[in-house]
C-alpha cells in the first residue's frame, strides 16, 4: 500500500492497524498479522477467550506494550515506533480504562481525574497541584457526567466501591481530551448490574462526545447489547468483524472453540 | 519409652531443630568460658555496682551542672535535626535510584553498592573518621549521622518503592505523563506515608546516636557525659541519662502523632 | 454542559483539618532546621582543610599493617562472642518481659507499664553509654561488653516480640483454654507456635545489629576489636586502623549474607 493511500485511509478512520505482530518470546506470536480500522465514532467490542491477545492488542495501541512489527496509524502518523516526547503526545490523545480501575489509591478522586491532564501541564504544576482553572472546572463537570457528583471530589480512591472507581477511571480517560479511548476488560471486576451501568456510561460518553471507544470484553451479551461493531479474536487472529447481529452461534464456536462453552 | 516407639510416632522428631538448639547450648557454654568469670570477679562487680549506685543517687541537679547539660543536650538535638534533614533529603533520590522497578540495572546496582558501604560502619567509627577530616565539634557528628541516615533510609525507601502497585503507575503513564509527572502522581502518593514514617523513625534513632558521637569528639551531650564519667561524677551521669530517656520518650510520642497526620 | 450554578467550584487537595496538621509539621520542621543551622558551630578553616585531611587519612592507611593480623583475629573472635552472648542474654531477659507487655496475655496495666518502661529505658540509652556503666561495674573487658549489648537489646527484642504476641490469633488460644489446659501449656502450645517465626526473625535482626555495635564497644574499654582500634587510633597507627576497618566491613557483609540466608530458610 502506498503512503498516500494510507493517509486517505487514516482520514476516514481514527485508527489504522496494519500487519501488527507481537511476540513476547521470539517465535511465539501472541498477535499474528492484525489488520483493523476503527471508525471515528461508536463503541467497538473485541471479544475472545482469555490469553488470545486482546489485552496485548489494546496495549500495543498506546504502546504500554511495544509491538514486534507492523504499523499503527493514529492522527496521521505511524505510532508503532515513536519514542520519548512523541510517544507521550500520542498517549495523552488516547485514554485508557483498566480492568482493575488502576486508580492511584491514596490520591483523592479529583487528583485521579486531573491526572488525565498530566501530559499537558508542566511538572511544577503537577508537583504543586496547581492545575489550570479550566481543567478543574472540566473535572467537576466530568464528575457530574459520570454520575458521581462534586461530593466525591475529595474522597480518597481507596474508599470507593468498584463501580464508583470505574466511573472515576472513565472520567480520567475522558479528561485527557482523547481522540480514542481504549478499555481493557472494564467490567470483569464488577458485578452484573454494575457492569451494565458502566457499559451504558461508556456508550453514552462515546455517543455524546463523539469519542470512539474500543472495549475488550469477555461478556458476549454485553458486547452485543452496547457495541455497534464486534471483533472476534482467537489465537492472535481476527476471525469475525462485523455488526453484533451478524454474530452467530457458529462464529462463537469458532472464537471460543467447540460448543461446550455454552 | 518403649510404648511410644511401638506406637506410630505422632510427632516425628525435628532433628535440624534439635541440632541447632544443642549447638547453640554448646557454643554458649564455650563462649562464657572465654569471658574469665569467677566468683571473686562477680563479688567485686557487685561491690562496684553498689558503689556506683550509691554515687549515682540522688541525681545531681545543681544549676551549673544543669546549664552544662542543657547546652550539650541542645547541641545533640540540633545534630539530630540537621543530620535527619540532610540525610533524608539525600536518601530520596538515592532510594529511587536503588529501586529495581524504576531505575535501569546499572543505576540500581551502583546505588545499592553505595548504600551497602554507607550501612556497614557504626556511626561512631564514621564519626572518628569525620573528626579527623573536619575537626572536633558538631559538624563531624552531623556528617557521621548523615551517613547512617542515608544507609538506613535509602535502603528501606528503595524496598518501599519496589513494593508499589505497578498498575497504578501504568495508568498514569498511559495518560502521556512525563517521567517526573509519573513519579509525582503515580509513585509518591503510594510511598509518601511510609517515607514520612521512616523519616520520623530515623529522627528518633539519630537523637539516640547524637548523644553518643560526643564520646569520640563529634559534639553534643556525649562529651560532658564522658567527662563526668571519667571524673566519677556518677550523679551527673544519672541526671544526663534520665534526661536522655525523657527526651527519647517525648520524641517517640511526637513521631507517633506525626505518622498519624500523614497516614 | 449543565451548570449546577454560576458559582465557580473550587477544589483543594486537603480538608482544613488535614491542612492545619500538615502545615504545623512543616512549619515546626522548618523552624527547627533554621534554628539548628544558626547555632551549630562550624569552623571554616577546618572545613577547607577537610579534603586534604581525608586524602592524608587514606594515604596513611594503605598499605595495611598485615603483621597486626593475629591481634585483629583474636579481638574479632571476642567481638563475635560479645555480640552472640549479648543477644542470647537479651533474649532470655526480654522473653518474660515481652509476655508482661503483651495486652492479650497480661491484664494488669501496671505490670504492662513496668515492662514498657524497661523497654523504653533500654532502647533510649546507647550501647556505648551502657558500656560505660558496665565497665565501671565489671572493669574493662568482654563481660562488660556482653552486658551492655544485652541491656541495650532488651528493649528492641522485647518490644518487637511483644507486638508479635499481640498479633497472635485468639482462636487457638481460646480453644486450648476451653480444654482446661494450664497457663503454661497455653503459652507453649497456643502462643509460641504462632510467634516463633517472629521470634527468630527478631533475634536474627538484633544479632546482625549487635555484630556492628560490639565492634565499637572497645572504644570505652568493653572488649572486642574496638579495644585494638582505640589503641591504634591513639597511637596514630593508621595502617592498623585501615586493616581493622576493612576487616569490620568484611565481617558486616558476611553477617548480612548469613542472616538473610538463614531468614529465607526458616521464615
Amino acid at each position: 500500500m502506498t503512503r498516500s493511500a494510507l493517509q486517505t485511509h487514516a482520514t476516514a478512520s481514527v485508527l489504522g492497524i496494519r500487519h501488527l505482530r507481537k511476540e513476547y518470546r521470539a517465535g511465539v506470536p501472541v498477535l499474528k498479522d492484525i489488520n483493523l480500522d476503527i471508525g471515528a465514532e461508536g463503541l467497538t467490542a473485541i471479544i475472545g477467550p482469555s490469553g488470545t491477545g486482546k489485552s496485548t492488542l489494546i496495549r500495543c495501541i498506546n504502546r504500554l506494550v511495544d509491538p514486534t512489527s507492523g504499523e499503527i496509524w493514529f492522527e496521521g502518523q505511524d505510532i508503532a515506533k515513536v519514542q520519548g516526547s512523541g510517544l507521550r503526545h500520542i498517549r495523552r490523545r488516547i485514554g485508557m480504562v483498566f480492568q482493575e480501575y488502576n486508580l492511584v489509591e491514596r490520591l483523592s478522586v479529583m487528583e485521579n481525574i486531573l491526572s488525565g491532564r498530566l501530559g499537558y501541564i508542566p511538572v511544577w504544576r503537577a508537583f504543586l497541584r496547581k492545575f489550570p482553572d479550566a481543567d478543574i472546572t472540566r473535572a467537576f463537570e466530568l464528575l457530574d457526567a459520570v454520575g458521581l457528583g462534586a461530593d466525591f471530589a475529595t474522597r480518597r480512591a481507596d474508599k470507593l466501591s468498584g463501580g464508583q472507581r470505574q466511573r472515576v477511571g472513565i472520567a480520567r480517560a475522558i479528561m485527557q481530551d482523547p481522540g480514542l479511548v481504549l478499555a481493557d476488560e472494564p467490567t470483569s471486576s464488577l458485578d452484573p448490574k454494575t457492569s451494565v451501568e458502566i457499559m451504558e456510561l461508556m456508550a453514552e460518553m462515546s455517543a455524546r462526545r463523539g469519542i470512539p471507544i474500543v472495549v475488550n470484553i469477555h461478556n458476549v451479551e454485553l458486547a452485543k447489547r452496547f457495541a455497534h461493531r464486534v471483533i472476534g479474536m482467537t489465537g492472535g487472529m481476527v476471525v469475525y468483524d462485523g455488526p453484533p447481529d451478524g454474530l452467530g452461534a457458529h462464529h462463537l464456536a469458532e472464537i471460543y472453540g467447540g460448543e461446550d462453552w455454552q | 519409652m518403649s510404648a511410644s516407639t511401638l506406637a506410630r510416632a505422632a510427632f516425628p522428631p525435628d532433628w535440624t531443630k534439635r541440632f541447632v538448639w544443642i549447638g547453640l547450648a554448646i557454643y554458649t557454654v564455650y563462649a562464657i568460658s572465654t569471658l574469665d568469670i569467677d566468683g571473686a570477679r562477680i563479688a567485686r562487680g557487685m561491690a562496684n555496682a553498689a558503689r556506683l549506685f550509691d554515687r549515682m543517687f540522688p541525681p545531681n541537679l545543681q544549676p551549673d551542672k544543669l546549664e552544662l547539660i542543657k547546652d550539650g543536650m541542645i547541641e545533640s538535638i540540633q545534630i539530630a535535626i540537621l543530620a535527619t534533614f540532610v540525610g533524608v533529603l539525600l536518601s530520596l533520590p538515592m532510594g529511587l535510584a536503588a529501586a529495581r522497578n524504576l531505575a535501569p540495572p546499572w543505576v540500581s546496582w551502583t546505588a545499592r553498592a553505595i548504600i551497602a558501604v554507607l550501612r556497614s560502619f557504626h556511626p561512631v567509627i564514621v564519626a572518628i573518621l569525620f573528626v579527623k577530616a573536619v575537626g572536633f565539634g558538631a559538624l563531624a557528628g552531623i556528617l557521621a549521622l548523615i551517613v547512617s541516615t542515608m544507609g538506613f533510609v535509602s535502603k528501606l525507601f528503595a524496598e518501599v518503592v519496589e513494593e508499589i502497585s505497578a498498575k497504578q503507575v501504568e495508568a498514569v503513564r498511559a495518560t502521556g505523563a512525563s517521567f517526573f509527572a509519573v513519579l509525582i502522581f503515580g509513585v509518591f502518593p503510594q510511598v509518601m506515608a511510609r517515607f514520612v514514617g521512616l523519616t520520623v523513625y530515623q529522627f528518633d534513632s539519630n537523637l539516640r546516636n547524637s548523644t553518643m558521637v560526643g564520646i569520640v569528639g563529634g559534639g553534643g551531650i556525649g562529651a560532658p557525659l564522658f567527662t563526668a564519667y571519667q571524673r566519677f561524677d556518677y550523679d551527673v551521669v544519672l541526671t544526663i541519662l534520665l534526661i536522655i530517656i525523657g527526651l527519647i520518650m517525648i520524641a517517640e510520642f511526637v513521631s507517633a502523632r506525626i505518622r498519624r497526620i500523614f497516614q | 454542559m449543565m451548570e449546577t450554578g454560576n458559582d465557580p467550584r473550587v477544589w483543594t487537595r486537603f480538608t482544613p483539618a488535614e491542612r492545619i496538621g500538615r502545615s504545623i509539621v512543616y512549619i515546626v520542621s522548618a523552624i527547627a532546621i533554621v534554628w539548628s543551622l544558626q547555632t551549630v558551630e562550624i569552623i571554616p578553616e577546618f572545613l577547607y582543610d577537610a579534603p586534604e585531611q581525608t586524602a592524608d587519612l587514606f594515604a596513611r592507611m594503605w598499605p595495611f599493617d598485615l603483621k597486626f593480623w593475629p591481634v585483629v583475629w583474636s579481638t574479632l573472635v571476642e567481638t563475635f562472642h560479645i555480640a552472640t552472648l549479648g543477644t542470647i542474654l537479651a533474649i532470655l531477659l526480654a522473653l518474660p518481659l515481652s509476655f508482661l507487655a503483651a495486652r492479650n496475655f497480661t491484664a494488669n496495666p501496671i505490670l504492662r507499664w513496668i515492662a514498657q518502661f524497661i523497654f523504653v529505658s533500654s532502647r533510649s540509652v546507647n550501647s556505648l553509654i551502657w558500656a560505660l556503666l558496665f565497665v565501671a561495674i565489671f572493669g574493662p573487658g568482654a563481660l562488660a561488653g556482653v552486658f551492655s549489648i544485652a541491656v541495650r537489646s532488651i528493649g528492641f527484642v522485647g518490644k518487637l516480640f511483644g507486638e508479635a504476641l499481640e498479633e497472635a490469633h485468639q482462636g487457638p488460644i481460646e480453644a486450648l483454654t476451653a480444654t482446661g489446659a494450664p497457663r503454661a501449656a497455653i503459652l507453649l502450645k497456643g502462643y509460641w507456635p504462632q510467634a516463633e517465626p517472629a521470634f527468630w526473625s527478631v533475634a536474627l535482626l538484633r544479632w546482625d545489629i549487635n555484630i556492628r555495635e560490639s565492634a565499637v564497644l572497645g572504644l570505652v574499654g568493653a572488649g572486642g576489636i574496638g579495644v585494638a582500634l582505640d589503641a591504634a587510633l591513639n597511637n596514630l597507627y593508621w595502617d592498623q586502623v585501615g586493616l581493622m576497618l576493612a576487616t569490620i566491613f568484611a565481617v558486616v557483609v558476611v553477617t548480612e549474607i548469613v542472616t538473610s540466608f538463614v531468614r529465607s530458610r526458616i521464615i
